[in-house]
C-alpha cells in the first residue's frame, strides 16, 4: 500500500508505503495516516471496477478496504 | 574599591558565558535552521509544469480512460450526478467553480465555488497544480457529492464562469464523446 499526497508545487508525493500485513509497516502506515489527518487532510481510496471508476473517503486507518493500492491524501474542501 | 567590583563584573561576566554560553549559541543555531527551513523555495519557472506533468499521472491513474483523454483533450471533466441517470451532471474544471448542467437540454443549472487550498505549510503557495485541483473535485464527488455540494458556495450560473463559454464547452463535449463513438467521422 501506498499513502500518497497532493502537493502544492509539487504534484503527488509519496508519503509511506509498505504493507498493512507486516506488523511494522503496518504501523508505520498508521502513524503516516493519522499524522496527515492531525494536519487536516482528507484521504481518498480510488477504485475501479471495469470501466467505472470510483472513489471512498477513509476517516480511520482501519476503514481501508483490504487489497487497496493506494490512499491519496489531499487537503480538505473550502467554499469559494 | 573599583578594581574589586571592575574585577567581580569580570568573573562573573566569564561565569556567565561558561554556564549559559552553549545553550544560548544552541537556541541561535535553531532559530537560524527554522528559518532557513520556513524560507520559501527559490522562483522556479519549470516546477509547476514539473508538478503538473506528476499531478496528470496521478490523475490518469485514478480515473477512467475516458475522463483522463476528456481532460487532456478539453481542459476539463464532465461527471454524472447522482446514481448517474438522475439527468444533471457537474463539469470539473481546474481552479473554477464545478458547474451544474442539465444533462438533456444543456441548460446551466448552478455554480459550486469551492477550492483545495493547502495551508499546512504557509511559506509555500496553497494552490495544487490543475489536474490535482481536478481529482481532487472528482474524488470528493464520487466519495460524497452531499457533501462537497454542502461545503461549497452555490451561486447562479455566470458569476465566475462565462455561461457562453460554458455552453460552447458542452458542445465540444458533445462532439468529443461523438467522435470517440465514430472515429471514422
Amino acid at each position: 500500500m501506498k499513502l500518497v499526497r497532493m502537493k502544492p508545487g509539487q504534484g503527488d508525493v509519496l508519503l509511506a508505503e509498505g504493507d498493512p500485513e507486516v506488523a511494522e509497516d503496518e504501523e508505520r502506515l498508521i502513524e503516516e495516516f493519522r499524522r496527515q489527518l492531525d494536519l487536516g487532510m482528507w484521504a481518498a481510496v480510488p477504485t475501479a471496477d471495469g470501466p467505472r471508476h470510483e472513489a471512498t473517503m477513509v476517516r480511520d486507518f482501519s476503514e481501508i478496504p483490504e487489497d487497496t493500492e493506494r490512499v491519496v491524501f489531499f487537503p480538505p474542501a473550502a467554499g469559494g | 574599591m573599583t578594581l574589586v567590583v571592575a574585577t567581580s563584573l569580570i568573573v562573573l561576566g566569564a561565569l556567565a558565558v561558561v554556564a549559559f554560553g552553549p545553550a544560548l549559541a544552541e537556541r541561535l543555531k535553531r532559530r537560524r535552521t527554522v528559518r532557513a527551513a520556513a524560507a520559501p523555495p527559490a522562483y522556479d519557472p519549470g516546477r509547476e509544469r514539473r508538478a503538473e506533468t506528476r499531478a496528470r499521472e496521478l490523475l490518469g491513474s485514478v480515473v477512467s480512460q475516458e475522463e483522463y483523454a476528456m481532460y487532456a483533450e478539453l481542459g476539463f471533466i464532465a461527471v454524472a450526478g447522482g446514481n448517474g441517470d438522475q439527468g444533471y451532471g457537474y463539469l470539473l474544471y481546474p481552479h473554477r467553480p464545478i458547474v451544474a448542467y442539465d444533462t438533456r437540454s444543456g441548460e446551466l443549472l448552478n455554480e459550486y465555488c469551492v477550492g483545495f487550498p493547502d495551508r499546512s505549510e504557509p511559506a509555500y503557495s496553497q494552490r495544487l497544480p490543475d489536474a490535482d485541483d481536478v481529482l481532487a473535485k472528482w474524488m470528493s464527488l464520487r466519495a460524497g457529492e452531499r457533501e462537497l455540494i454542502s461545503v461549497a458556495n452555490m451561486h447562479v450560473p455566470g458569476r465566475q464562469l462565462d455561461p457562453g463559454q460554458v455552453a460552447r464547452d458542452l458542445i465540444r463535449l458533445r462532439e468529443w464523446r461523438g467522435r470517440r463513438l465514430d472515429p471514422i467521422e
